[in-house]
């Protein structure tokens, strides 16, 4: 998505979030978590772009610093032209009105001693928007959004059900009429059943008033319904993006592919596990990445090349970026190493898998 | 005991709790088998008693609830019965059981050395190095890798994915009859979960264990079930073989719950429809009547749905359904 036509709305180049841990020996360096460690993404009027990963991968901290509740230790993000790093105290706090944070608990979200429509109109008193005699008006309007009665708006937080308190949280971000939502796995925590619900809303909403979202989740299946555009993170770094039909239709970074294989589906019930792609043992620790290609240690096509040589982003299709160095071109097409001998080699595979 | 036997048997079962307005009934009439070597699942969203069912099995209901009805038959012994000391001859012996969340399941302050040996000498009276070498033998097994040196850590020294396999371990150390694993990869990333599912598989097919497995991931159903119970409102809405509640879902809930999943489609189609939605949400335990506790969300709802829970019916062979749309197929 570096290939941005037009202007972005959101844009963020070579982002670093570093965090210091532990404590510093006399004399020795300072240990670093490089939770986002060179990111780069673009985000266009009215897409959403989703960032999926693992935990540790750092995505829900690249949405944070989108937010600025993360601080960066280097990069920028621009934010309709503006500089945010260069943003400070009423000019950042006008532009947050623009920006709105959708939250992944719907139960530690919510004020439990404001009533719900207190808890959606404060964003309009906070930040003054609009005139205040038309703010109960206002208040009332969003509730019939989100799929909630008028009369709610007297309840307490603890008298709705987890999918009504994601409403809440949805007619929350809405309130200041931002250009962008960053929505940080607005589903995770609810029933598959409400959970259709939520993604239905999301979409109607983005449909008739056009925002951006920044979607963060790990869900593969969630992300294929709702997204425009994917990014893949491992380990701080963005290791594919893509339009959302090239990527589904062929993932290219072998992590991507061991993603998508490993998601269990009603349709592919056993056999799809008999032919997953097993990845052995967990990330490597953000505090001292490996050397390389950070996938390099679980990835069954690596070779001695990946261990010592980090792969840059390329583009291998339009519009399709991945950091491999052996996504191979044959027939005019970009394939995966997992992909290039298709289905024996994977399913020969023993079913156990080392850890 | 021979094959066609069930190893652990429900029948009945009833599980009400008191409180100061007065007793709710959270289980009721919950019956079915599990079968030597089998994986049942028990499917549902929370809130539906698939979480309170497995406790009741290791009669861990909590202060405020009771057992008010039923039986729980392992092996012919109705655990209902059991005064304590028995159970806890029983409890990480014959039946043992796995957690959602490994971290808070985990004792912080033992190595897991310790953890999976306690079962090993309250059960099989091992002595102290007896236990540490069954330890590091479980470990090995369960695939942690240099378990001599794992088995001295804490639970905090290792990852999400390794403390499942320890909890893994520990719940099988005693070759159980069955297992039960309430929701055992929801905390855990889909590569990891990918990996827990391969070595609760492994073992259940070294060891002849049979697995209840608790899940809401109706693609974790379709990978590790062969039979499943999907319950909703503390009962049991529809029982089959996997292979016919996923094909052919009798329940207008089970096909709801189905529907409403996000595919995870190859040739992604650029119009995607609104996926289908069940309206509405679980009533609460009070909410619960006399009726059907799908009718309220129910798109087939006939007005007999709100008067009279209807029995099981069959669907097929093996498949019973908790609906009056199958009137007429008998049980």
């Amino acid at each position: 998505m570096n290939h941005a036509p037009g202007s972005p709305l959101l844009s963020v180049r070579d982002l670093q979030v570093h965090f210091p841990v532990g404590r510093r020996h006399w004399g020795g360096p300072q240990a670093v978590v490089r939770a986002v460690d060179g990111v780069s993404f673009d985000l266009q009027r009215g897409r959403t772009l989703a960032i999926v990963g693992e935990s540790g991968s750092g995505k829900t901290t690249t949405a944070l610093s989108v937010m600025r509740l993360a601080q960066p230790t280097g990069g920028s993000i621009r934010f309709a032209g503006q500089d945010m790093g260069a943003l400070r105290g009423q000019a950042l706090r006008s532009l947050r009105r623009r920006l709105q944070l959708i939250f992944q608990d719907p139960y530690s979200s919510l004020n439990p001693r404001q009533r719900a429509g207190e808890i959606v109109r404060a964003p309009l008193d906070l930040m003054d928007v609009g005139p205040a005699a038309g703010r109960d008006a206002r208040v009332a309007e969003l509730f019939a959004q989100v799929g909630l009665r008028p009369e709610q708006r007297l309840l307490f937080p603890h008298q709705f059900s987890g999918g009504q308190r994601q409403r809440l949280n949805i007619a929350r971000a809405l309130a200041s009429g931002p250009d962008l939502i960053v929505c940080d796995e607005p589903v995770s925590a609810l029933d598959i059943a409400i959970r259709a619900q939520i993604l239905n809303l999301l979409r109607r909403i983005q449909r008739e008033q056009g925002q951006s979202f920044l979607f963060i989740s790990h869900d593969m299946a969630v992300v294929q319904h709702i997204c425009d555009d994917i990014a893949v993170m491992y380990l701080g770094r963005i290791v594919e993006s893509a339009p959302r039909q090239s990527f589904f239709g062929r993932p290219l970074h072998p992590y991507s592919v061991a993603l998508m294989s490993a998601v269990p589906t009603v349709q592919g019930g056993r056999e799809r596990a008999r032919q997953r792609i097993r990845l052995a043992g967990d990330p490597p620790s953000p505090i001292d990445p490996p050397p390389g290609c950070g996938f390099a240690g679980r990835c069954p096509a690596a070779q001695a090349r990946c261990r010592e040589q980090a792969p840059a982003l390329r583009e291998a299709a339009p519009g399709h970026f991945v950091a491999c160095h052996f996504v191979e071109y044959r027939d005019g097409a970009a394939w995966s190493p997992l992909a290039a001998n298709p289905a024996p080699a994977s399913a020969t595979s023993p079913p156990r898998s080392a850890a | 005991m021979s094959a066609a036997e069930p190893v652990l048997e429900v029948d009945r079962l009833n599980v009400a709790f008191q409180s100061r307005r007065g007793s709710a009934s959270v289980l009721n009439d919950v019956s079915f088998r599990l079968m030597p070597g089998e994986t049942l699942c028990l499917v549902g969203e929370s809130g539906c008693g698939k979480s309170m069912t497995a406790l009741a099995i290791m009669r861990l209901v909590p202060d405020s609830g009771r057992i008010a009805g039923g039986q729980i038959r392992l092996r012919g012994t109705d655990l209902v019965r059991c005064a304590e000391p028995e159970l806890r001859r029983i409890r990480g012996n014959q039946v043992s059981m796995i957690f959602q969340e490994p971290m808070t399941a985990l004792n912080p302050v033992y190595t897991v050395g310790d953890q999976i040996g306690e079962s090993l000498r309250l059960h099989r009276r091992l002595d102290k190095a007896q236990a540490r070498a069954g330890a590091i033998d479980m470990l090995r097994s369960v695939g942690i890798p240099a378990p001599e040196r794992r088995v001295d850590e804490y639970p905090h020294q290792l990852s999400g994915g390794m403390r499942q396999r320890v909890m893994i371990a520990i719940a099988l150390a005693c070759d159980p009859a069955v297992l039960i694993a309430d929701e055992p990869t929801t905390a855990l990333d889909v590569t990891v979960q990918a990996q827990i599912f391969d070595l609760l598989r492994e073992q259940q097919a070294r060891r002849g264990t049979a697995v209840l497995l608790i899940t809401h991931d109706m693609g974790a159903v379709a990978e590790m079930a062969d039979r499943v119970v999907v319950m909703y409102g503390g009962r049991v809405a529809e029982e089959g073989p996997v292979q016919d509640i996923l094909a052919r879902p009798a329940h207008p809930y089970t096909r709801g719950l189905i529907a409403c999943l996000p595919g995870l489609d190859p040739a992604a189609d650029e119009a995607r429809p609104d996926l289908p939605e069940i309206p509405g949400v679980v009533p609460s335990v009070w909410q619960r009547g006399q009726g059907c506790p799908f009718h309220d969300r129910c798109a087939q709802a006939m007005p007999r749905c709100q008067q009279a829970f209807p029995p099981m019916f069959a669907a097929g062979p093996a498949h019973r359904v908790a609906c009056w749309l199958h009137e007429g197929g008998t049980a």
